[in-house]
């Protein structure tokens, strides 16, 4: 049948069984727009206030489902408003697709009205990326976008596409979408036996899970594997959820706000086991003095991570459901030894802390979302302070559960997550957890929650500062608060009100249960939860620039 | 810090020489030279790149390359096994005086005079880096106006070669 190149783009999202996508209009998407005027019924589109909300809300629909998320702007200011949240997703590994509508052809290069070169601006920012000057080309390039955002380590792709090209006609067929190749094993018999010896030879082993486990699904197979060789566990920040918070072998994060007994585990160990995870700064700080005395296994699918940033000695490149699989068949199964029982002394020792004062602590606000959800709900987080008090004292079961901006970390990258989880997850309650300087960047993207009746909770941790600068301000740079307190009278929950959310003030902690119980009442209208936190409450452990993780400073 | 020459097969699409560019500067690699041109297969191009670097820095290069989806194949080739060449055009001062020296400078590398005028003369060199810089040197002493080169372009030795299939040999 010969279709427009408009009817294209969206029969050919309809062909991927996308069905949610976020976005803004403008004129150079104005083609596809009326297609998916004519689409509404298959394809809901989500107006955010905002391109940047559209693309972190594509980014927490991808994280919570598995599915690719697919935004979409028009060209120039709207192409570059999802930069942001393009980069962010590349830097986690997120399927993501975004459109951009692009001046037609004839006007490309001559500085025209709303054109700017997207594709080059994201070049580093994406997997891969296309503009499509012909009509005959469209199809193909979105399946073929697709296919990459989600195959192997999954990316960001994004497509640009020029006007004329959405209202030229040309012949179109359907096609069944290609299925992604499952990424082989990736490895001998033989590299996979020396890997075993390896294992089973260790006597103080610990595994760190990223979150390339939760991405490949191999959660299951991780807690075999971990309870077959008593192996203690540690996450990164995007691994949390990809081993059980309230399993026995779980040690908590390691890194820079790793716990006491993570960072001297991993410094004490004499086989370290990365599954998933790519060696970040934030996780080993000091290269030289990290896991001194120990010989370093990396199962990854990208080729690229392994010695990166860190030497590898035993490194084991494929697909790490089938790795592990395959290790668990083969590994020795052990009895607890004295290594997990000094593990465990560490964490009776050294359990994460705070003021237990009657001062309404962050720390327990999110102990009782823990609590009031029986762990059960999905939660976002804005970046800073609020992002690591969700990491650190809600315990997370199952891999997609915690969504966060761990790479970038992009403040304001909660709310719109929040929402785009979820429209993704109508099942699950979604909570973003946020800190008033985060929420601030971004806090129009209520207005879309209340349009679309989602039933968010933002949990508000209000301290009236950048909590997370004047931490290092206060610790590094001699309390010197550079242009980091922002106490400039906005009553949150007022706002809330104007956009039509729900608004509570807690300031004590006796009120906090009360007001959860409330928010988790609401099924469609989002509710602001402002909570009167103390601008000085910190995170710990943190550890300083430059030292090595077990030089922590605990309070 | 070692000179590595690679050969990459790349997608004959625009946006390609950018890619692989941009990668080189974002992930602070330095190149020392870089050509390209199309290969018998018209929608294929060929890319030698020479990166100078440790082990850890060609590694790195090969496996972020190979992450770009335009990117087929990459080789790297051993210098014993391959030939480099590259191509300068000098343009150099001449007179009445120092044209016949000159003339015997090139006749000895082997280049040719591809152009002259009263007082410069242009002359066209191919072989390896080395043997460029050699005749450079030598000429400097007349002043040198203008000089353009291409970069390297390799190939190896025998019976090899890089195919868009696996087989890189036959």
């Amino acid at each position: 049948m010969k279709l427009t190149g408009a009817q294209i783009l969206v029969e050919c999202l309809k062909e991927q069984g996308v069905d949610t996508i976020f976005g803004f209009p403008g004129g150079a998407v104005l083609n596809i727009y009326d297609a998916l005027y004519k689409a509404r019924n298959e394809i809901k589109h989500v107006l955010t206030s905002h391109e940047q909300g559209a693309s972190h809300a594509a980014d927490g629909y991808a994280r919570a489902t598995g599915k690719v998320g697919v935004c979409i702007a028009t060209s120039g200011p709207g192409a570059t408003n999802l930069v942001t949240g393009i980069a962010t997703a590349y830097m986690d590994s997120v399927p993501m697709v975004a459109i951009t509508g692009q001046v037609a052809t004839t006007l490309l290069g001559k500085d025209s009205f709303q054109e700017v070169d997207i594709t080059g601006i994201t070049m580093p920012i994406t997997k891969h990326n296309y503009i499509v000057k012909d009509v005959t080309k469209l199809a193909d390039v979105i399946r073929e976008a697709f296919l990459i955002a989600m195959e192997g380590r999954p990316g960001p792709v994004l497509i640009d596409v020029c006007k004329d090209v959405t209202a030229a006609v040309t012949e179109f067929e359907h096609r069944k979408p290609e299925k992604p190749h499952s990424a082989p094993l990736g490895m001998s018999e033989a590299e996979i036996d020396a890997a075993v010896e390896i294992i089973n030879n260790a006597k103080r082993p610990i595994i760190l899970s990223g979150g390339g486990v939760s991405i490949s699904g191999a959660n299951e197979e991780l807690v075999i594997f971990a309870e077959k060789a008593k192996i203690p566990v540690t996450t990164t920040l995007m691994g949390l959820g990809s081993f059980p918070g309230t399993h026995e072998l779980f040690t908590g994060l390691v890194g820079m706000h790793g716990t006491k007994t993570s960072n001297l585990a991993v410094s004490e160990s004499d086989l370290f086991i990365a599954i998933g995870a790519r060696f970040s700064d934030r996780v080993i700080s000091n290269v030289k003095r990290f896991a001194p005395e120990a010989k370093i296994m990396h199962i990854d699918i990208d080729p690229a991570e392994v010695g990166k940033n860190i030497t590898v000695h035993y490194p084991l490149i494929g697909n790490v459901k089938k790795i592990i699989k395959l290790l668990n068949t083969k590994i020795d199964k052990k009895e607890y030894s004295d290594w997990n029982k000094k593990i465990d002394e560490w964490k009776r020792l050294y359990p994460l802390k705070y003021p237990q004062d009657g001062v309404l602590r962050p720390h327990y606000v999110i102990e009782r979302l823990y609590e009031l959800t029986k762990g059960q709900a999905l939660i976002t987080t804005e970046v800073g302070q609020n992002q690591l008090w969700a990491a650190q004292y809600y315990k997370y079961s199952a891999p997609r559960q915690f969504i966060s901006s761990g790479g970038l970390g992009t403040m304001g990258y909660g709310l719109g997550a929040c929402i785009g989880a979820q429209m993704g997850r109508p099942d699950k309650k979604v909570i973003n957890v946020a800190g008033d300087g985060s929420f601030r960047m971004n806090c129009t993207e209520i207005a879309t929650a209340v349009e679309y009746k989602v039933p968010i909770i933002i949990a508000l941790l209000n301290n009236h500062v950048l909590g997370m600068v004047r931490q290092w301000q206060e610790l590094f740079y001699d309390a010197r608060y550079s242009s980091t307190t922002i106490d400039r009278g906005t009553d949150f929950v007022a706002m809330a009100e104007a956009f039509g959310a729900i608004g509570i003030n807690v300031s004590k902690p006796e009120e906090v249960d009360a007001a959860i119980l409330k928010a988790l009442e609401s099924t469609d209208r989002p509710v602001l939860l402002n909570f009167e936190i103390d601008r000085d409450d910190k995170v710990f452990p943190i550890v300083p620039p430059g030292a090595p993780i077990n030089e922590l400073i605990e309070e | 810090m070692a000179k590595h020459t690679l050969s990459v097969l790349v997608e004959n699409h625009p946006g390609v020489l950018s890619r692989v560019a941009g990668l080189f500067s974002r992930r602070g690699f330095n190149i020392d030279s870089l050509a390209v041109g199309v290969t018998e297969n018209p929608e294929v191009s060929r890319m030698t790149i020479v990166v100078d670097g440790d082990d850890y820095i060609v590694e790195q290069v090969s496996k972020q390359l190979n992450k770009l989806i335009d990117v087929i194949k990459i080789k790297q080739l051993d210098k014993n096994d391959s030939v480099s060449r590259e191509l300068a055009l000098i343009k150099v001062n001449a007179t009445a005086a120092t044209r016949g020296e000159i003339i015997q400078i090139v006749e000895i590398f082997r280049a040719k005079i591809v152009d002259v005028s009263k007082n410069t003369l242009t002359i066209e060199i191919s072989g390896g880096t080395d043997k460029v810089a050699a005749l450079e040197d030598m000429l400097k002493q007349f002043g040198i106006k203008e000089i353009v080169r291409t970069g390297t372009i390799a190939i190896e030795r025998g019976n090899k070669y890089i195919k868009v299939t696996n087989n890189d040999e036959e």
